[in-house]
Order: C-alpha cells, then sequence, then structure tokens
C-alpha cells in the first residue's frame, strides 16, 4: 500500500478505473438484459423455445431442457442470437463477463508498479474466468 | 425523512405500475401468434406426455410471481443484512416449481447481479480493497468452479441434502454470529504483509480515519476453499461466510469485511455462473424477472433501511431460513 493511499484513505488508482469500467458496464449489461427480456416476452421477437412450453420444462432436470428444447451447451447459445429467448444472454454474458474485463488494466497497473505478485494473480484470475466461460469442460448436467 | 417516505412511494407506486404493465404485456403476449416457433413447440408437446408438468398456469404467470417474490426478497435481504442469493435458492426452490438446476443458475446471476452493481461504490469509496479482493479471489474463484462441477454432477436429491444442512447451518451462523466493527490486529502476520492486504477508509460515520490490516492470514485464505466450492455448488452467493472469516478470523474492520466482500461475490460468482450458463442451467424467462425484482427491492430496502426495525427481520430471516433448509433437507431426504 503507498504511503498516500495509507494518509488519505482514498481508494488507488487502479482500483477507481476498475469501479469506473464495472460501474458502465454492469449498468449497460443490465439495460441490455431489460430491454432484451421486453422483446422476448412482449413476442417481439420470435423465441427458440415457444413461451409457453417454457413450463413444461423448467421443472425439469437441465438434460431434459436440452434434449426437449433442443438447447445446445457451451457458447452453440451464440448461434441462437437472433431468437427471443437467447437475445437474453447478450446482457447476461455481458454481466458475467465484466469482472475479466475490468482485470486487464489491473496487470499493467501493478507491472508499472513493480508489484508482480499481483501482476501474477490478476492475470491467474483471468485465466481461471476464461477457463471457465470457454465451455471447455461444459456438456450437460442431470 | 419526508423527501425519503416520497421517495419509497414513488419507487413503490414504480414497482407496482410497472407490475400492472407487465401483467397487461403478458396477458396480450400469451395471446399473440406462436405460430413461428412451431417445430420446438411441437417436439416439446409430443414429449412433454410423460413430463406431466403442465399445471394449467400461463406461462407469463410464474415469470410475474417471481418478479414481485424477488423484488420483496430484495428488500427483505437488505434489511437482514443477507445476500439476496442466500434467501433466493431456498425459497425459490422450496415454493416454487423450477428445478434446482435452474434456481442455483438463477440464484447465482441475482448474486452476481447484485454485487456488480454494489462493487463501483464500494471500490470508490475504499469499503472494498483489492488487494484484500484479490488474492482471496483466486482461490474461491478456482474452487466455485469445483463446487459448480460438484453440484452438477452429483444427484438432485444430494444436493438438495447437502443445500438444507447448509441453509440451516447458515441460521444457526446469523443467530450466532458477533461481528466486530473493529477487530484488534496487534500484528500482521508476514502472509498478510507480503500480500499488502492493509488499508485504510475514511469512515463517513466517524469523519475518522480508519486504518487497518490482516492477521491469521493463510487459514483465513484456506476458508475461502470451502467457501467457494458452497458458492458454486450450491448458487447461494457467499456473503454470509466471506464476512466472518474476513472480520473474525483476518481481523478486516466491519465495513471493510462487508464491502470486500460483496465484491468478491462479483468475482467469485462469476466463475460459478459460466459453469452453469454453459449448461444451460439459465433460463432467461425466469432468470431476468428474479435478478430484476431483487435489484428493484434492494433499492427500495436501502431507503427503508433507516426506519425498519432490523432485529425483528434478522429473526424472522432466520426463520425463514430455518424453514427452507427443514424443507430442502427433507426433500434431500425423499420425504
Amino acid at each position: 500500500m503507498s504511503d498516500q493511499i495509507k494518509v488519505t484513505g482514498k481508494a488507488s488508482a487502479e482500483q477507481v478505473t476498475y469501479a469506473n469500467m464495472l460501474f458502465y458496464g454492469s449498468w449497460t449489461g443490465l439495460g441490455l438484459m431489460a430491454l432484451t427480456y421486453l422483446l422476448y416476452v412482449f413476442g417481439i421477437i420470435t423465441p427458440h423455445i415457444p413461451l409457453d412450453q417454457v413450463p413444461l420444462m423448467w421443472s425439469q432436470p437441465v438434460g431434459t431442457y436440452l434434449e426437449l428444447g433442443k438447447v445446445p451447451t457451451g457458447w452453440g447459445w451464440s448461434v441462437l442470437i437472433l431468437k427471443g429467448d437467447f437475445l437474453n444472454f447478450l446482457g447476461i454474458v455481458l454481466l458475467a463477463a465484466m469482472t475479466i474485463v475490468c482485470y486487464i488494466p489491473l496487470i499493467p497497473a501493478f507491472i508499472k508498479r513493480k508489484e508482480m505478485l499481483f501482476a501474477g494473480l490478476a492475470l491467474a484470475e483471468i485465466l481461471v474466468l476464461m477457463f471457465a466461460a470457454s465451455g471447455i469442460v461444459g456438456g450437460g448436467g442431470h | 425523512m419526508t423527501m425519503n417516505r416520497k421517495h419509497v412511494l414513488a419507487g413503490s407506486a414504480c414497482i407496482v405500475l410497472m407490475g400492472v404493465l407487465l401483467f397487461a404485456a403478458f396477458a396480450w403476449a400469451s395471446n399473440a401468434g406462436t405460430e413461428a416457433v412451431a417445430q420446438v413447440g411441437a417436439d416439446i408437446v409430443s414429449a412433454g406426455a410423460h413430463l406431466g408438468a403442465n399445471t394449467g398456469v400461463a406461462w407469463w404467470v410464474w415469470p410475474l410471481v417471481l418478479l414481485f417474490f424477488c423484488f420483496v426478497l430484495g428488500i427483505i435481504a437488505v434489511l437482514a443484512g443477507v445476500g439476496g442469493g442466500v434467501l433466493y435458492v431456498p425459497l425459490v426452490s422450496g415454493f416454487f416449481p423450477f428445478h434446482l438446476d435452474f434456481v442455483r443458475g438463477a440464484g447465482l446471476m441475482v448474486a452476481l447481479a447484485g454485487a456488480l452493481a454494489a462493487g463501483p461504490g464500494l471500490l470508490k469509496r475504499n469499503f472494498a480493497s483489492l488487494r484484500l479482493a484479490l488474492p482471496v479471489a483466486l482461490i474461491a474463484s478456482s474452487c466455485a468452479i469445483l463446487g459448480a462441477f460438484l453440484g452438477m454432477a452429483l444427484p438432485t436429491q444430494v444436493v438438495q441434502l447437502f443445500l438444507g444442512i447448509t441453509i440451516m447451518g447458515i441460521a444457526i451462523l446469523i443467530l450466532c454470529s458477533k461481528n466486530s466493527a473493529r477487530p484488534v490486529v496487534t500484528k500482521q502476520d508476514a502472509l498478510g504483509m507480503a500480500l499488502g492486504m492493509n488499508g485504510a477508509y475514511n469512515d463517513p460515520a466517524t469523519g475518522e480515519l480508519v486504518e487497518w490490516k490482516t492477521h491469521r492470514t493463510l487459514p483465513g485464505l484456506l476458508m475461502f476453499i470451502i467457501i467457494g466450492i458452497m458458492a458454486g455448488m450450491f448458487g447461494l452467493g457467499a456473503g454470509w461466510a466471506n464476512v466472518p472469516v474476513l472480520n473474525l478470523m483476518m481481523g478486516a474492520p466491519l465495513k471493510v469485511a462487508v464491502g470486500t466482500s460483496k465484491f468478491l461475490l462479483s468475482i467469485t460468482d462469476t466463475s460459478a455462473a459460466w459453469v452453469y450458463l454453459n449448461k444451460g442451467c439459465v433460463i432467461p424467462l425466469m432468470a431476468i424477472p428474479s435478478i430484476i425484482g431483487l435489484m428493484l427491492g434492494s433499492f427500495v430496502g436501502v431507503r427503508l433501511l433507516a426506519k425498519a426495525k432490523p432485529t425483528f427481520i434478522r429473526y424472522m430471516v432466520i426463520g425463514v431460513l430455518l424453514f427452507a433448509g427443514g424443507k430442502a433437507l427433507l426433500k434431500g431426504l425423499g420425504v
């Protein structure tokens, strides 16, 4: 911790950058999610699974939902992006991706301050989250 | 005070108005032509005979009920000082017709959205510490991936059983835990010092500059292995566990522990949320009203916080958690 932070109690520059990126990204994601949801439920954009059929499946294990709804796993949803239900994934994915995006500027900031341990931690976190996001080890559930 | 009341009334009126509009929209949409999606629909209908799940309730009823339920849940969560996810998963899995797979997926998205929205303010005020969060987050998020896979691999009944036990344990933890506003840390340990786990923040309540440092860093970090696995496995969020470990074990001041815990959720839940997303466990029709309802409820809850009686709400939440945990436990036992 730098002396300046210790004396003033103010957030470090990289923390403020992280906060700003998170603010704009997460509220854009939430807004996008609300908008696409309205397009979906109002029937403005045709869904992949008819709205009245979804309740037949949401009480079943995810495996049944994937099979009956012909729902792809991993990033397969991206080919159905023009369908009302999968359009909602734009906002959801933006929310889930924000942490990865916000972590990126941390690496040069820590390297600049010669805090190689923290730069390494930030890089490792990005790799962990990208591994989770990649869907490499995806596949059906129950 | 009058302005606050006006804001709360205006907020509540907006929610009611939005609910009415959504109700009208859903009713209209349910009658609108849906013939274009006949193929998948026909397949589901033909296969649906063995599902036997059509309760005769219109499709738009559950999302609407969920929106209002989560709105109320959001208010209660703020007043009780717990995260939305910890209430959402046991209650929605216990009282709604959704399978636990989708409730956990939505629960993680609910916790994630709340954490992402709260993160910027907490970071800027230095209540959330990036230096404290970074090492902890790496452990918790890696283990959350493992937990998510475990949760998806284990039979639903087993997950229900463990969920029930965990929820009842959380209720007891909330009942018994006594947080310390400013734990006394006489000497920082070597690991905490090496990781630079210290900081300072301006406390607006007292106008003081509060400096802090951690101790018992290694056992604290090890605890996040368990916390991460549980967060991923049950889709609960993990504020209920983060705060006691950061505050009571590692010695971070309560405000830093709460702020950093909320920020941590945005990282831990991201990793688990991706696993659930990739496995198809997020159904937008039910997940999005949950997220929006809970976030709107949280905003109203924050405004009501000044007038509410938190002690009563805290005991009410403990009671609800014990009940929901017991229900999940019985479900897991097949009773």
